[in-house]
């Protein structure tokens, strides 16, 4: 067994998510078949390989930045419209510090 | 007017010779998407407003005699992960189910200046992880071709559009397979370019190193005119490429002669009867049309899931994270302190796919586990995109199957995550390297079950993998739907 619901408790715990104990259990062993499937990379030799981040491309063009020109922003009202709760011009969230 | 049967260059014709205007193929197009979504849901919304006022603008260019573009009147449909500005933007996710963009995406931008018209929003599994189709919190899309089997998925709802005939192209997104796999189960063309070809301004962010945005088509050279409508740098993505954008649909010549491909050993072993039947005719299609083939050998395949996996789940994981019921409309209600409203929100507003890629990639990015799974991963993708540079040095394209099977059940596979995921084998390579991939049509199983040919070519030679693709297409005999 790769995993045990005890870890899984963990990671739900790091990723924010709270999961039911069906889930728990459902997810800890769709991981554990995942996590058997990926233990294969472990057959390779792979000292020397470089790790691979991102697909680069040789040349200028690409790595060119834009100019930091100022742009009019979004503006408060259209980026809070989305916002399931908002006010006085700011994200609402549950009370974090009492006073 | 028949949608189903239009291409860009007739509806060129047709608007210039003012034998209808784009008014009313708009109009048209939203009354066909309109009767024909109950039998597939492949639409999440239609976009009336947005469709006619953008045609408008396309009848007054023509009016004055100005250019109107090279998707002129075009009706393009968009994957739901793709932003639209005021127009409900939902990812197939319950999560957003009222999320309304502030900005469009770029290549909506684009596609919109060259004169196409947004005709609607296509549903697809939530925030592109998926390969059915059956992950959308609204209802999975049924294949037009076979409505109790799936389109395929991510962009399942973007084949089946172009499928049905209800748009002339659309974008998907692809990430490990999203645009090819589905173009293959629904008989269409569908096309990812290099990495970087098209901007990822506007495309919710699944894995940022892998995602992609591709077009469909009923041909390879509408596929080519949306493409080359879209592709280029955008400031607003910093890993766009600067490369030029060559003139794509005007160098399909319909010659492939003395093409030198490569045919992939490891990619030929695991398919159904039917379709490893069906890629070696087409193969033999390209022989006769003055095409060198050859074995060639990508040794590195059977790590690719595996690599894929630990990679793509590690920065879903991270991109996903700003779904947390502060910005992005929905919260839970259940919840008195900040850290229960994350909790609770995530908990109950992600569906079991996404859940289950969030901890993967939570899993493998946690202390005393990032060299084990993440770091190796980036390396064993170093040497797939190795073992295609290779290839190239003595092929100018590779072809291979895109998918082991062709579309299958509503349902037959839901319960088995690593049989989905083992299914994109195929497409997940190309992914890992960047490089231009696409699906043609190369016929149908006895069943009348599509079967997609894959072209993959070096970073930017989308000219050679269009060019191959349209040789090949015009031997072959478009399927009905």
């Amino acid at each position: 067994m790769k995993i045990t619901e005890q870890e899984v408790r963990y990671v739900a715990d790091l990723a924010n998510l709270t999961l039911t104990d069906e889930e728990v259990a459902r997810f800890r062993g769709d991981l554990d078949g995942i996590l058997e499937h990926i233990g294969k990379l472990n057959e390779l030799d792979l000292a020397g390989v470089e790790p691979m981040a991102q697909v680069l491309f040789e040349g200028a063009e690409a790595d060119e930045l834009r100019m930091d020109i100022p742009q009019p922003p979004l503006g408060n009202e259209a980026a809070l419209a989305n916002a399931p709760l908002a006010g006085a011009g700011y994200f609402k969230v549950p009370l974090v510090i009492e006073r | 007017m028949n949608i189903a049967s239009l291409t860009i260059d007739r509806i060129r014709r047709g608007l210039l010779a003012k034998e209808f205007s784009a008014a009313e193929l708009a109009a048209e197009a939203l009354r066909f998407a309109e009767a024909e979504n109950p039998r597939t849901n492949a639409y999440l919304r239609l976009a009336p407003d947005r469709a006619m006022a953008g045609a408008r603008r396309v009848d007054e260019r023509i009016a004055r005699g100005e250019e109107p573009g090279p998707l002129a009147g075009v009706p393009v449909a968009v994957k739901d992960v793709i932003l639209t500005k005021g127009i409900t933007t939902t990812c197939g996710s319950k999560l957003l189910e009222h999320y309304v963009p502030p900005y469009d995406a770029t290549a909506v931008e684009r596609l919109e200046a060259a004169g196409g018209i947004v005709v609607g929003k296509t549903n697809c599994d939530e925030f592109a992880m998926g390969s059915s189709n059956e992950n959308s919190a609204f209802g999975p899309v049924r294949n037009p071709v076979a409505p109790d089997r799936v389109p395929g998925g991510s962009s399942g709802g973007s084949a089946a559009v172009v499928a049905q005939g209800t748009a002339v192209v659309s974008l998907g997104s692809d990430t490990g397979g999203s645009i090819r796999q589905p173009a293959s189960f629904c008989g269409v063309v569908g096309v990812t370019p290099t990495y970087g070809r098209v901007s990822r301004f506007g495309l919710t962010a699944f894995a940022s190193s892998l995602d992609h945005i591709g077009p469909f088509a009923r041909n390879v050279k509408d596929a080519a005119t949306l493409l080359g409508a879209i592709a280029g740098r955008d400031g607003r993505d910093s890993t766009s490429a600067g490369a030029p954008v060559p003139d794509y649909p005007a160098l399909l010549d319909g010659s492939a002669k003395g093409l030198k491909l490569g045919l992939p050993r490891e990619y030929l072993k695991d398919l159904t009867s039917e379709t490893g039947d069906l890629i070696a005719r087409g193969v033999d299609t390209l022989k006769h049309l003055g095409c060198e083939v050859r074995e060639i050998s990508l040794p590195h395949t059977d790590y690719a899931i595996a690599c894929y996996y630990i990679i793509a789940t590690a920065e879903a994981s991270s991109n996903l994270a700003r779904y947390d019921g502060v910005r992005y409309t929905f919260r839970s209600a259940n919840s008195e302190t900040l850290a229960d409203m994350y909790r609770n929100t995530r908990g109950e507003g992600f569906g079991a796919e996404c859940k289950r890629r969030i901890m993967l990639g939570t899993y493998v990015l946690s202390a005393g586990y990032y060299d084990a799974y993440y770091l190796q991963a980036q390396k064993v993708r170093a040497l797939v995109a190795r073992d295609f540079a290779a290839a190239f040095t003595g092929v100018d394209a590779i072809v291979a199957p895109v998918s082991p099977y062709p579309a299958f059940k509503l349902g037959e596979k839901v319960n088995d995550p690593l049989a989905m995921y083992l299914s994109d084998i195929f497409t997940i390579t190309g992914s890992l390297a960047g490089i231009p991939c696409m699906s043609v049509p190369c016929g149908n199983t006895a069943e009348g079950l599509p079967v997609g040919l894959q072209i993959l070519t070096g970073h930017f030679a989308e000219t050679t993998m269009f060019r191959l693709a349209d040789a090949f297409e015009r031997t072959q005999r478009r399927p009905c739907v």
